[in-house]
């Protein structure tokens, strides 16, 4: 009965997302101020909906718990063996169930919106609604028609296949579910800037409604791409943690347009400025979402991530991506025009500097997007090329730089216009440091030019990040000033983990027989012993190292070579060392003929640092949140005292004639 | 009959691991070169080489039999003396541009550098319009 249910309440969810786009639509019928009869349902369908689809996705979830293997998905993807964690993270460790995860996020965003969101006018919220009843609706169909989760076998199987071992591992239960949870809040973006557009709404109190879906998909996408990152950095046993791979790069690419968007609408919130570049950017950044959706669903492309091969589907979704891209611009295209500008201002200005950094993100952007479809154009005219770090490195560097440059100034400077002359003292401190580190590196050693002008780039943002407090009462600083001051700091402290890790690392590749000892870097290592050990449903070969810094106390490390049996395949399993100022990470591989043991160590000097700073930019956009919704708050209450007082004050003055009458 | 289609997959996945087994490695697949510059030389060519049997990973980041082959190849004739294009060159003319992640302007790759070279003066034109002095206030200045 679980799969039928989830299934009914699937083609349930579907038919509500009809009704919303509908009534949502007739909410642009109404006159202004007035409320059409038949708009009223498209708020209590986008919520029930949510519930339906949420419910589906808990049914799935509860059949891969118990491994209903009556259900092909579960009887293809699961096994009775596995770890029960497994088991559940299982569920969107395929297409299937990956796809419902996205839908019952899309869903839940819009029922949440529906719900709560009191403060746009009835004719732009409909409009809003309508949209995200539109893009739901596609979603239902694809699900329904070409990958409906629930299929039964026509008779059980007696055991299931099993999950690709790499995936059998902590990194599933975060990964997808905060990175899809990041797209798919830009899909209320998306629909709130279709609606503002519709309904010529673009205004700061839109922006203001915008902005906490932004900045929460924005920091949902940071913490998904950088546990990815980490997650691919241990469990690949390689010790690389950013392939350019185009899955990587399907999931930066939103990233990077949310980035511009979230700029973009303080911006518009702030100074009623960018209103047509904010609506740009909301619909980029949510098509971006979608394009990694095919790009990773489809299987247009073959990668360490790609765990599901259906060129069916991938008709499916880029007919869906080219109706909704299409459309959005085609409105975007014709109604952009009926938007006024807004405020204007100089290009020495808070405003100037972000519309460059915009404009830097939006070029980044497309150097990722062509490289990363490029290949995929040749295959298709059956020549094969391969764009990697060679390219994507330099390439995306053109634009980065003069963006973490302007970055470093852009907070400095004031609204609408200001002077370059009156920050000279600053903008002379940072371009020292930033001389000084490279030269003073340079000096040191001979690194690879990059990495060696990350460094630079990295100590002059650290500092400048804070320079926006100075001179400031710190007890009296916005929270969400804060936020912003934190972000640009892990900005700095994740290219300080970037280049130090291309430029220092330290790689030690050796037979050792047990008993011997190697070194690399500041640590000597001792291959003590191997010894096999058994798992819930692995066996392996374990090392133990005694690993010991300038011959200090030896620790031990125990990296494992494990073999899964169902279904069958070998994975390293690498053992980290975590100091402050770096990891030593050991790998082991096979046995040579003489008995010796392949080891692989490698000594990565701040490589944590690419993680901390990418949790000091979410931490910094939850304070932003924290911060802009707490102001919010403060001021609905303000004006709800106020109103009250005034009613008050004419209910007194309605009163008052009475007696002195 | 879903347990026979089952008991093929598994059998189609063992099969590469069988494979695997069945040589040791090439000498420098798993070793270094003794000279550290050489084998920064090596490690660093390395990365930009696609591994042909693997999904998206250079033959540095890769476990495949192939991949060891190719870095003895490459670590081989980083000893002998050749450079690095050169080698690269050589596993070109035997593998084809989809070994080489650094792609070279070629008939079937230039736009990978038009392109660029033509955002370059798209993103100058934006700016241009958009933050350069204001000439006239009629133009609506918007980007695309």
């Amino acid at each position: 009965m679980i799969a039928e249910i989830g299934l009914a309440a699937l083609w349930l969810a579907a038919a509500l997302a009809v009704l919303q786009m509908v009534s949502g639509a007739f909410a642009l019928k109404a006159a202004e101020g007035e409320v059409n009869p038949l708009a009223i349902y498209a708020r209590p369908a986008a919520v029930v909906q949510a519930f339906l689809a949420v419910l589906a996705f808990a049914l799935l979830l509860w059949a891969f718990a118990i491994t209903d293997l009556s259900i092909k998905l579960v009887a293809s993807n699961s096994h009775s063996m596995k770890p029960l964690v497994y088991k559940l993270t299982g569920t969107w460790g395929n297409h299937e169930g990956s796809m419902l995860l996205w839908v019952g996020v899309l869903a839940a965003s819009g029922g949440l919106l529906a719900a709560f969101e009191r403060r746009l006018p009835e004719r732009t919220m409909g409009a809003t609604l309508a949209v995200q009843g539109f893009v739901a609706l596609g979603f239902y169909a694809f699900l329904l028609l070409s990958s409906n989760p629930f299929e039964r076998l026509p008779v059980p199987a007696m055991e299931g296949t099993g999950l690709n071992p790499l995936l059998q591992d902590i990194g599933l239960a975060i990964h997808p579910p905060t990175l899809y949870a990041g797209y798919v809040g830009l899909s209320v973006a998306f629909s709130l800037a279709m609606g503002a557009l519709l309904t010529n709404q673009v205004n700061p109190a839109f922006a203001r409604v915008l902005r906490p879906w932004v900045l929460g998909a924005w920091v949902l996408l940071t913490f998904g791409i950088a546990a990815g990152s980490y997650w691919a950095y241990y469990e690949l046993g390689w010790g690389g943690w950013w392939f350019w791979d185009p899955v990587e790069n399907a999931s930066l690419m939103p990233w990077l347009a949310a980035t511009a968007l979230m700029h973009s609408v303080s911006v518009l919130a702030a100074r009623d400025a960018l209103r047509t570049w904010t609506i740009m950017l909301g619909v980029l950044a949510f098509s971006m979402s979608m394009l990694g959706t095919f790009l990773v669903r489809s299987g247009v492309l073959t990668s360490v991530h790609a765990f599901a091969v259906d060129p069916e589907r991938g008709a499916f979704i880029l007919v869906l991506l080219l109706l909704y891209i299409g459309g959005a611009f085609t409105i975007f295209a014709l109604r952009a025009g009926a938007v006024a500008e807004g405020k204007r201002f100089s290009f020495s200005s808070r405003e100037g500097a972000l519309v460059f950094n915009n404009v830097m993100l939006s070029a980044i952007l497309a150097i990722v997007l062509l490289g990363t479809l490029y290949p995929l154009v040749t295959e298709a005219f059956d020549v094969r090329v391969s764009v990697g770090p060679p390219y994507f490195n330099p390439a995306s560097a053109i634009f980065a730089v003069p963006m973490f440059l302007v970055m470093a100034v852009g907070p400095l400077l004031r609204w609408k216009e200001d002077k370059p002359a009156r920050i000279q003292f600053e903008m002379l401190m940072l371009a020292a440091v930033l001389i000084a580190v490279i030269a003073v590196t340079a000096m040191v050693g001979d690194y690879p030019f990059l990495p060696l002008l990350g460094l630079g780039l990295a100590a002059a943002l650290a500092l400048a990040s804070f320079l926006p407090l100075r001179g400031r009462k710190l007890a009296r600083v916005p929270l969400a000033t804060w936020g912003m001051v934190l972000a640009h700091f892990g900005v700095a402290v994740s290219l300080f983990g970037m280049a130090c890790e291309g430029a220092f690392s330290q790689e030690r590749l050796a037979a050792v027989a047990p008993g011997g000892t190697e070194q690399v870097g500041d640590f000597s290592f001792t291959l003590q012993s191997v010894t096999p050990v058994a798992g819930p449903n692995w066996t392996a070969l374990e090392a133990r190292i005694a690993v010991s810094r300038d011959g200090g106390e030896p620790v031990i490390l125990v990296p494992q070579a494990r073999n899964f049996w169902s279904p069958q395949q070998s994975t390293s399993e690498s053992a980290l060392l975590t100091r402050w100022d770096g990891q030593l990470y050991a790998v082991l591989g096979n046995q040579a003929a003489d008995g010796r043991w392949q080891i692989r160590m490698w000594w990565k000097p701040f490589v944590t640092f690419i993680w901390y700073g990418a949790l000091l930019i979410s931490l910094g956009g939850i304070l932003a949140i924290v911060g802009r919704v707490r102001v919010d708050v403060k001021r609905r209450h303000a004006s709800e005292v106020g109103e009250e007082r005034r009613a008050d004050l004419a209910a007194l003055g309605a009163a008052a004639p009475v007696p002195a009458e | 009959m879903i347990r026979a289609v089952l008991a093929f997959l598994a059998a189609l996945l063992a099969m590469p691991l069988t494979a695997q087994d069945a040589m040791p490695p090439a000498p420098y697949a798993y070793n270094q070169l003794d000279d550290p510059r050489l084998e920064a030389e090596a490690t660093a060519l390395m990365h930009t080489l696609r591994c042909l049997k693997c999904q998206s990973q250079s033959i540095a980041d890769s476990d495949a039999p192939m991949a060891g082959d190719m870095r003895h190849q490459v670590r081989s004739r980083i000893l002998a003396g050749e450079s690095p294009d050169q080698i690269r060159s050589w596993l070109i003319a035997r593998y084809g541009d989809y070994v080489s992640y650094n792609p070279t302007v070629s008939a079937t790759t230039w736009p990978l550098f038009a392109i660029p070279v033509v955002l370059i003066l798209i993103v100058g034109a934006v700016l241009a319009r958009r933050l350069g002095k204001r000439r006239s206030d009629a133009a609506d200045g918007e980007p695309t």
